[in-house]
């Protein structure tokens, strides 16, 4: 016999409800978890390089690193002397709630201030996947274009804090820091924007003090 | 690309409705999705075929229905539909406000129904 059933069902809910498991066992450990999503190249890795160096003093970090392939960026960020995992997708685009519980599993989260979530290099699938983290921050280089936010508006508006990286490079690009800013604040009125250069240090106190005042919040401090 | 992802999330929800109803095979799957989400029916499709080949759901199509984008003013709060389908950012018909509008609807991904045979 021919019958039709109504569903009504979320597609992604399976993940939605790993993401809430994530998000309790990070709430539990007064943890930031940050999901850190960029196209490949807009220096995610170097980022955090940076962050993890600049601040190892202040904050204790961690480094869940997603990669289509290889551990370079795991190695890279294990230099610093912070706990990195590696997860390896295999050709798949994203990260999900299941690749990070499995992950977290490998962190000692006891102590830990902050664990970024460095996603696979995608501007699109990515912002579809819940991984239970406090914000997601996006990452945009001065090469990709201003014109990026309006493209992928998605991405920019799941986004509480956008950073505009490779600021060295600006005299060499026809990019506008106001125009993409401007386009992310369109679709975001929230959205926190920092210009930084990751190479060169330079905008990236600002980035330093919003990380460590989301902490105390976080913590309750 | 994720299609292959929500091919695998659709199957096992398909198959755990079919277990519920006691369908022994599903002849066509209803999915709403919205504007602003970055599903790619054609993609879908082909992630599907792949991961059906002999089992109970072989062969049943996937019916899709776009569900538009509508937002509420940032400003004045009247919900409208931007002309252009996907753009956040477009003056409110009745304020003109451009920026800032809360989505109400367009990130759908939903199983709207499933029809088979028992």
């Amino acid at each position: 016999m021919s019958k039709t059933i109504p569903v009504i069902r979320n597609i992604l809910e399976a993940n939605d409800r790993l993401a809430e498991q994530l998000r309790t066992i990070f709430a539990e450990n007064r943890l930031l978890a940050l999901n850190l999503m960029s196209s490949p190249g807009a220096g995610k890795t170097a980022l955090l390089e940076r962050t993890l160096t600049d601040l190892r003093e202040t904050l204790r970090m961690a480094v869940i690193e997603g990669d289509l392939q290889t551990n370079n960026d795991a190695l890279r960020v294990a230099a610093t002397g912070a706990q990195a995992v590696q997860i390896n997708t295999e050709g798949g685009c994203h990260l999900d709630g299941s690749m990070i519980l499995e992950a977290v599993k490998q962190i000692d989260l006891a102590g830990l201030d902050v664990l970024f979530i460095e996603n696979v290099g995608n501007l699109v699938c990515p912002a579809e996947f819940d991984l239970g983290e406090a914000a997601k921050v996006t990452l945009l280089s001065v090469t990709e274009g201003d014109d990026k936010p309006e493209k992928y508006p998605l991405m920019f508006a799941e986004s509480r804090v956008l950073l505009l990286n490779k600021i060295d490079l600006l005299p060499y690009v026809d990019f506008s820091l106001e125009k993409a800013a401007g386009f992310a604040r369109a679709l975001n009125p929230e959205i926190i924007v920092f210009p930084v250069s990751c190479r060169t240090g330079e905008g990236l106190q600002p980035w330093y003090d919003w990380l460590c005042e989301a902490v105390r919040t976080r913590q309750g401090a | 690309m994720h299609e292959m992802s929500i091919a695998e999330a659709l199957i096992r929800i398909v198959e755990s409705e079919m277990a519920a109803h006691g369908l022994r095979t599903v002849r066509r799957i209803k999915v709403r999705h919205g504007e602003l989400s970055t599903m790619v029916p054609e993609a879908l499709d082909f992630a599907f075929q792949a991961m059906t080949v002999n089992t109970a759901l072989e062969g049943a199509v996937l019916e899709y229905e776009k569900v538009p984008l509508t937002m509420s003013c940032s400003a004045c709060g009247t919900s409208f539909s931007p002309e252009i389908p996907e753009l956040l950012c477009t003056p409110c018909p009745s304020c003109g406000e451009e920026l800032g509008h809360k989505v109400l609807t367009g990130k759908e991904l939903n199983i709207e129904y499933i029809k088979g045979d028992t």
